[in-house]
């Protein structure tokens, strides 16, 4: 079984998943926050490595990708940040990255040494399933996991496509647009859910506006494996920029009111619905 | 997705899954169209009645005098809008409507390509919005004020440089979240699969038009076929007649900015390093982590960090050359050309006259060389007038 399957096979609720950019808002207060998360009750981490043109995200994890590049972050140090919080906890780490940062290092040296580092998959944003093979190969060798992205609007065959490249979790996106928090949970969400559980066994996050436990809880009745938070916990450190100590009690306080207001699974065999 | 829309190595669809199902939709709507003899008609009637297609090609006199061989232009300065963008928003406007979009979106750097989208929204009758670098609608504000008065709604973007990288991005965000009903109507010959080749298609006219007149003219083609080169599509546009004349050289022109020494310069093929950027795989400035790095050059129209995948290819196999010139030569070049054929050029277009001066006395006077003159030079006069005051020069 990989990292995965063992950590959704103990829980019987969603995982929780919080998500972080590398280095925001500097090496040393992200590294403090991301252990705070992990001991808050996070179950895998997604962590990103900022990116100049995050064309996939809304403005709070852009504003997150500039305040860590400013702080320099690189490829290279983003591998040992990883390092050291494998080295804190061991714990499964999901990274999601732009793929001219993974060209540039090269992709192969690249997830041989994610994987060193203790890390478990790897998505690319802005990589489909068409080129799976530019990293499906290269992540097996390396021994990662592969995550791609399915969307409201992918059919039903390209589902089914996603599914057969994912060996991590499929990463559902909740809605049509970019990260960002949004005021109430996308209505896409169930049927996409639905429909993924129809279609494969494959474990299925979700992502993308979750901004509060009630959406969380939602996510995690509508069948889910796991729920990405991102720039939600992203706005903490926008929020208090010279309080370190307030980022980290915000966060930690968030994610243990996430993970109590995730619902038990039902015992098997009996609906969930 | 039929084809990968690769060039050699390069080009592709490197986007997010969420885009995907959009650009299915437009590729396999451009595969249908092109043929279409009812899209063919309206086409070809929209660039004769109402862009001013064909565009002449004139023999500039004075300014060959000057260089000492023998100098064309392609006169897509006269076209409507002002530019050779039009070609492409027409086409891609109308595919847009073939297929039953009612919203158009695009990007802009100097703004003619969003000038060129937002007359082609108030023609067809299209909600449009167009993303403008906040520092390109402050050095633009002319083509500002033209795309509001045609209707559109012009966003500023603030991020990175405010320029068009940025804008794309932003375009590109907003059409992740209304790819149902929007049409993002790319302007340049770049981004993701089937942009590249869609902008090449309704940029061809350019090419095919100025290899006939110059075998009406001049009895024979021509030995240099010149262009500026930002993303690239008037380059590929007059290139695309050419390429199967291996006699003829074809010479990109990139924006050297303050010297290709500096960081301050958009020469994305003479110095930059392939990667993956806005859908494509190309060549790029970037740094050696894959940041993409701030450009700068005095014509917004050439301010981007990347190129077309087609003229990557085209410099892998030799086909195409690609040069730079600077700020400072394109303002000489700017002055000299004005004066002597009485057509101000936009300064992107201006790229292109300078690598020509440059080769001043250097060509055997028979030599015929043809200019993309891409655009007009009006957008520019308050630019020209920031770096070299008239006030200062001629008083």
């Amino acid at each position: 079984m990989n990292p995965y399957q063992i950590c959704f096979s103990r829980l019987n609720r969603a995982a929780l998943i919080p998500f972080f950019v590398i280095g925001d808002p500097s090496y040393d207060v992200s590294l403090q926050l991301v252990k705070a998360a992990v001991d808050a009750g996070a179950d895998i981490l997604e962590l990103g490595i900022p990116f100049s043109d995050p064309v996939a995200d809304g403005p709070t994890i852009q504003k997150a990708d500039l305040r860590a590049l400013k702080a320099g972050i690189t490829p290279a140090k983003a591998l040992q940040f990883i390092r050291e919080i494998t080295a804190y906890k061991p714990i499964p780490i999901g990274l999601l990255v732009y793929y001219n940062l993974l060209v540039q290092y090269g992709t192969e040296r690249f997830l041989q040494d994610f994987k060193k580092a203790g890390g478990t998959s790897v998505l690319v944003a802005d990589l489909s399933i068409d080129d799976a093979e530019e990293i499906a190969l290269p992540a097996k060798n390396a021994g990662l996991e592969t995550v791609f992205m399915a969307t409201p609007n992918t059919p039903d065959e390209r589902l089914r496509r996603i599914a057969e490249k994912t060996t991590g979790f499929i990463y559902t996106v909740s809605l049509l647009g970019t990260t960002g928090e949004r005021e109430a949970l996308s209505n896409a969400v169930r049927p996409l859910v639905a429909r993924l559980k129809r279609l494969t066994d494959k474990p299925v996050c979700v992502g993308f506006g979750i901004s509060t436990p009630q959406h969380a809880c939602e996510v995690a009745r509508a069948g889910a494996d796991g729920v990405i938070i991102g720039s939600r916990i992203v706005k903490f450190i926008e929020e208090t920029p010279d309080n370190p100590d307030k980022m980290q009690e915000n966060i930690r306080r968030f994610l243990l009111e996430v993970r109590t207001a995730l619902p038990s699974k039902s015992p098997k065999g009996t609906s969930n619905s | 997705m039929k084809s990968k829309g690769r060039f050699g190595p390069f080009g592709g669809y490197y986007v997010p899954e969420v885009l995907i199902p959009a650009l299915e939709e437009i590729e396999a709507a451009f595969e249908q169209f092109r043929q279409d003899p009812n899209f063919l008609k309206d086409l070809n009637a929209l660039y004769t009645d109402y862009a001013g297609r064909p565009t002449p090609l004139y023999h500039a006199r004075r300014f060959s005098e000057a260089v000492g061989f023998i100098v064309y232009l392609k006169r897509e300065d006269l076209l409507h809008g002002g530019a050779h963008k039009i070609n492409n928003t027409l086409g891609q406007g109308l595919l847009a409507r073939y297929m039953g979009k009612t919203k158009l979106i695009a990007e802009t750097g100097a703004g003619q390509h969003g000038l060129a989208t937002a007359i082609v929204g108030a023609l067809f009758g299209m909600e449009t919005k167009i993303f403008m670098g906040a520092t390109d609608v402050a050095r633009q504000n002319v083509n500002v004020h033209k795309m509001k008065l045609l209707g559109a709604e012009v966003i500023p973007v603030e991020g990175g440089t405010g320029t068009l990288k940025d804008a794309i991005n932003e375009a590109l965000r907003y059409w992740t979240a209304h790819v149902e009903d929007t049409f993002y109507l790319f302007g340049t010959a770049g981004g993701p699969h089937p942009y590249p080749t869609i902008v090449r298609h309704f940029q061809e006219p350019i090419g095919r038009e100025a290899r006939q007149q110059c075998l009406e003219k001049a009895g024979r083609l021509p030995d240099i076929v010149t262009a500026c080169v930002g993303g690239g599509s008037n380059a590929i546009g007059i290139f695309s007649g050419f390429l199967n004349d291996p006699q003829v050289q074809l010479v990109g022109v990139e924006g050297g900015g303050k010297g290709l020494h500096t960081t301050q310069h958009c020469a994305t093929l003479c110095t930059g390093t392939v990667g993956v950027l806005h859908g494509a795989r190309t060549y790029l400035l970037q740094d050696e982590n894959g940041q993409i790095r701030d450009t700068e050059c005095i014509s917004a129209g050439l301010d981007y960090p990347g190129v077309g995948p087609e003229h990557a290819y085209l410099k892998e196999t030799g086909r195409a050359r690609y040069v730079s010139v600077c700020d400072e030569e394109v303002l000489d070049t700017f002055f000299l050309f004005s004066r002597m054929e009485g057509i101000l050029p936009a300064l992107e277009s201006t790229h292109a006259l300078a690598w020509l001066w440059q080769q001043k006395g250097l060509l055997p006077p028979e030599t015929i060389a043809i200019a993309n003159l891409s655009g007009r030079g009006d957008k520019d006069i308050d630019i020209v007038e920031h770096h070299r005051p008239l006030t200062a020069r001629f008083l």
